[in-house]
């Protein structure tokens, strides 16, 4: 399919947002200063100021001396990055792949796109007068080419098309500034007299090269369409989407409700078709006032079940703020994975993890509380207590190793061994009485010494001499002595609680 | 005529039982190996679908609690099930439970951050079939929060437990039955050196329908021993936890 772009160029980028940030400096010149070697220069100025004829790169004491009144505002750092990022998020609902044009500009990739809305020049006509009525101050340019668009954005007139295949012609009238070539090659490109592209457009290519380089070439041919030119967009595009524009803002919960089921339906039907299930699904709603609410849900097993992931959606549709309404809802997934294809059961009494039921639950459970865990263990090949098992990264994992039931373990570790203060008057022996939280617990029992190494390959530090004692009054504690015996009573820990 | 009166009082405390939904003895029933303890229960048998609740006041208790536990769900979970143990902090480590007789593996740990969340994560997976138990370890349980996972579990007919760490107060619940575990010095046999099997001394605070008491347990491998016959009905509970509240 042919392609098609759109490039935006925001002539005032930084001061329209701080006009629409704050109302009242739509009537009064101000500039934005940077200081630069010591010294305020002019960064960006409003329409107002530029009236007056101060310009980008200005001394502000200059700029002074036209406006007395002139209103200074020190710039932050990154903030038109930072406003770029979020029209581009915006403009998604124009097309899925934006990308941000730095310093003051959005390419999008409108290929198939402009019909939806009626034609280019519809298109075109709509997308300006949104950002006009928000108070940016746009201009639009659409060509076959990144190029032809950017130049046409910024030296064409405010809206220009260029037909299919007609950029060659387009472009020759216009400055070489337009092909976005560096500073030097202007500067000489002026030095030659040659004042437009199509001057210098039909020379010899080597001559071309020998006086400007590789790189005029390459922006010549990119804006004609010789060479091919991408964009990254903002936001990759994602296997499987759903997007669902609406005539009328949403704004009830109900409305969600059916948005969301409509999207849940198209999507289970393409993943089931496939035999994937989803992992990870996130829903977007965007807001006609340009902010995005997002909700994500995750599952325990790769599922296409409409009514489930209705269900895990539905916990968190509350958390949606529709204010003046939703006109576009996407619902994307981050994360797929081949399904087992699920037969119906008339009686569906499988017991365990292969029970849908339960996985079902367990996405409940974890879609109620993002800070929920949902874990199981599977042993380990390791005898370090702390790494003798793993969490198992999914729910069918099986072990590979047997657990070690040779010597018995604590029902309750603690986390980290607490100090214990001990009475140990042989070596190698369990000592003969313990204090711990200020109680003094007489051993009567022991079992050990079990040594257990620490991996010197994972970490540094003393080996462990482990002892299962009892006290006298039947409790039982696993109790260990880091490094070899050496009278200090600074080495002992209790690590747990046996049954 | 004395007799007569008896069987039918026994006949008519049966009856009340079945209408109660107390399952009858069966064979099948029987493993779960407790020994006289099961007396205790109505009908001689160990209920299952409804919530038991242990309560613990210090560490060692509770460690020692979810050895019994332990004990109870390698029964419960002998049919591949799987059991469901939900907690705020702390929680089982998962390895010491092979040697009672469980795969640590059908064990799914949840942990969810507050209490409110951990109870309400019970109740949705008691109502959930194909899970065998669901554990939860809370601090504190009342009445109208054990009616709501006793509305759950009647339904699905799933084995709750809910280990009570350190309640400030122990309250009313119309939890089927409460236990106390706290542990015993090992018998060795033959001045045997070592620690032995764990001995425990499991006391039934309440049964629904049953009759409390107290018994001293051993864990061994082949599973559960009662050490001695029935001691001592515990005559009155309530003044040892009455500073409790």
């Amino acid at each position: 399919m042919k392609k098609r772009f759109a490039s935006l160029w925001f002539r005032h980028l930084k001061t329209d947002w701080m006009t629409v940030c704050k109302p009242h400096l739509q009537e009064v010149p101000f500039v934005l200063a940077l200081a630069v070697h010591g010294k305020l220069i002019v960064n960006a100025s409003n329409l107002l100021a530029e009236q007056a004829g101060i310009h980008v790169g200005m001394a502000i004491a200059d700029a002074r001396a036209f406006i007395p009144s002139l209103k200074i505002i020190n710039e932050q750092a990154g903030l038109a990055e930072k406003i770029l990022h979020f029209i581009a998020h915006w403009c998604i609902r124009y097309t899925p792949q934006v990308s941000l044009d730095k310093p003051d500009g959005i390419i999008l990739d409108i290929s198939g796109c402009a019909h939806l809305w009626g034609g280019e020049a519809a298109y075109l006509e709509y997308i300006v007068s949104t950002f006009k009525q928000h108070g940016y101050d746009v201009c639009m340019g659409i060509a076959d080419t990144i190029g032809a668009a950017w130049a046409m954005a910024r030296f064409g007139s405010e809206k220009t098309i260029i037909k299919e295949q007609a950029q060659s012609e387009e472009l020759l009238s216009l400055s070489p500034a337009a092909l976005r070539l560096e500073q030097f090659q202007l500067n000489r490109l002026q030095a030659l007299g040659l004042k437009t592209i199509g001057s210098f457009a039909h020379m010899p290519r080597s001559v071309l090269r020998r006086r400007f380089g590789d790189s005029l070439l390459l922006r010549l041919d990119q804006a004609m369409g010789f060479e091919d030119e991408f964009i990254i967009s903002i936001k990759p595009i994602l296997p499987y989407e759903e997007r669902l524009p609406c005539l009328e803002p949403i704004s009830t919960a109900n409305g969600i409700e059916l948005a969301l089921e409509e999207l849940l339906i198209n999507l289970c039907r393409r993943l089931s078709g496939e035999g994937k299930g989803l992992r990870e699904a996130e829903l977007s709603c965007h807001r006609i006032d340009g902010k995005i609410e997002r909700i994500t849900i995750e599952t325990n097993r790769a599922t296409a079940q409409v009514n489930h992931l209705f269900q895990l959606f539905a916990i968190k549709i509350p958390q949606i703020e529709p204010a003046l309404g939703i006109e576009l809802f996407s619902l994307g997934v981050s994360k797929v994975e081949d399904a087992e294809s699920v037969q119906e059961n008339l009686w569906d009494n499988r017991i365990g993890l292969k029970n849908p039921a339960v996985t079902e639950l367990l996405d409940r459970l974890k879609s109620r509380d993002s800070s929920c865990e949902i874990l199981r263990y599977v042993p380990a090949a390791h005898y370090w207590p702390e790494r003798s098992l793993k969490i198992a990264d999914t729910m069918d994992e099986v072990a590979i190793v047997d657990w070690q039931t040779a010597r018995p373990r604590p029902t309750r570790l603690l986390k980290i061994p607490e100090r214990i203060i001990v009475t140990a008057p042989i070596p190698d022996y369990p000592p003969i009485l313990f204090i711990y939280k200020r109680i003094t617990h007489y051993v009567k029992k022991a079992d050990g010494p079990e040594r257990i190494e620490r991996e010197w390959w994972i970490d540094q530090g003393e080996h462990r001499d482990y002892y299962a004692v009892e006290d006298q009054q039947g409790q039982r504690f696993w109790l260990y002595r880091a490094g070899h015996y050496d009278g200090r009573t600074d080495q002992w820990f209790i690590h747990g609680f046996f049954a | 005529m004395l007799e007569d009166k008896r069987a039918l009082i026994s006949k008519l405390k049966k009856d009340l039982l079945v209408w109660q939904g107390v399952p009858q003895r069966s064979i099948d029933d029987s493993i779960m190996d407790l020994g006289t303890l099961e007396e205790a229960f109505p009908n001689g048998v160990f209920p299952r679908g409804v919530i038991h609740e242990f309560i613990s006041f210090n560490r060692v208790d509770s460690a020692v609690s979810c050895g019994f536990i332990g004990g109870l769900l390698g029964k419960l979970m002998q049919n591949h099930g799987i059991c469901i143990w939900i907690s705020s902090i702390q929680t089982l480590f998962p390895a010491s439970i092979k040697s009672f007789g469980v795969v640590p593996e059908s064990i799914v740990f949840v942990s969810m951050k507050r209490e409110r969340d951990v109870l309400w994560a019970m109740e949705e997976a008691l109502k959930c079939h194909g899970i065998t138990a669901v554990l939860a370890e809370i601090h504190q349980l009342d009445f109208v929060q054990s009616k709501r996972l006793q509305l759950a579990v009647e339904k699905s007919r799933v084995t709750g437990i809910i280990l009570q760490h350190n309640p400030k107060m122990l309250l009313a619940t119309s939890c089927a039955a409460r236990w106390k575990v706290t542990s015993l010095p090992s018998q060795s046999e033959d001045e045997l050196p070592g620690i032995g099997y764990p001995c425990w001394n499991v006391e039934l605070l309440k049964v629904r329908n049953g009759i409390p008491g107290k018994w001293q347990i051993t864990w061994s491998p082949e599973g559960f021993k009662v050490a001695s016959e029935k001691e001592t009905k515990v005559k009155d509970w309530t003044p040892s936890y009455q500073n409790l509240g």
